[in-house]
């Protein structure tokens, strides 16, 4: 399992064959890419700052993986997660899995990003027309993440 | 001798990102850490009794009834929003 935590871009297509090919008997490979919005909550953005917690980031990223693995028949998985000063439609997370087969690939990529939005210490800071303000957790992604413990 | 760490709009609203504190003995619960912490003005009482702030002590999100002992690590934030 790989997670990396950095300033610079990444190129998903470079990531993702690197895990495909990492296994011949690689079937699936799902992948997860978020990218900042322009607008957010009716406010244009013009950049959005994160911060994190080193150390405890990388920590919380690993455990997550290692959750993924023991829950489903997955062979790996790999996080990249962008920090600092970000703009509209950059990259901000990638989220890979290889598997023999789809359906646990597909479950465990929903199930890292769902657990990385609620227990991953990174924070979002927006810049706006209006000035800036730190993004609010919000509660459906808290629900997101209860799921998995109910299912 | 513990270190305090805090991030995000806490680090901001109370003005400072770390910090050392000397304890007066071995090991002190949480709340009670809290507690001397909240006792500093009116910015600080946020980390007492708020469900909004999240503490993780040696880098594990722990609950209010966590023990903490010198040489450890203590972080207060709120409620993360990556991804």
């Amino acid at each position: 399992m790989s997670v990396r935590v950095q300033a610079q871009d990444f190129d998903a297509g470079v990531e993702i064959n690197r895990l495909r090919l990492s296994r011949p008997d690689t079937g699936a490979m799902v992948c997860f890419v978020g990218q900042v919005r322009d607008l957010n909550e009716g406010e244009h953005v013009n950049t959005l700052t994160l911060e994190h917690y080193p150390g405890m980031t990388e920590a919380a990223l690993h455990n997550i993986i290692a959750a993924a693995k023991a829950r489903w028949n997955i062979f790996d998985a790999l996080i990249i997660h962008r920090v600092g000063e970000l703009k509209p439609t950059d990259q901000i997370v990638l989220v890979a899995v290889n598997g023999a087969h789809r359906g646990e690939a597909f479950s465990a990529c929903e199930f890292i990003m769902d657990f990385l939005k609620t227990e991953a210490p990174f924070w979002k800071k927006e810049q706006t027309t209006h000035g800036e303000c730190w993004v609010e957790a919000k509660i459906s992604d808290e629900a997101a993440r209860e799921r998995w413990h109910k299912a | 001798m513990i270190k305090v760490l805090y991030f995000a709009s806490l680090r901001e609203q109370l003005g400072v990102s770390s910090e050392e504190i000397t304890l007066s003995q071995p090991e002190i619960s949480l709340s009670d850490l809290v507690a001397k912490l909240a006792a500093r003005g009116a910015e600080w009482q946020q980390l007492s009794g708020n469900k909004h702030v999240r503490v993780a002590v040696n880098q594990t999100l722990v609950t209010n009834d966590a023990i903490i002992k010198s040489g450890d690590e203590v972080a207060f934030f709120p409620p993360v929003t990556g991804g």
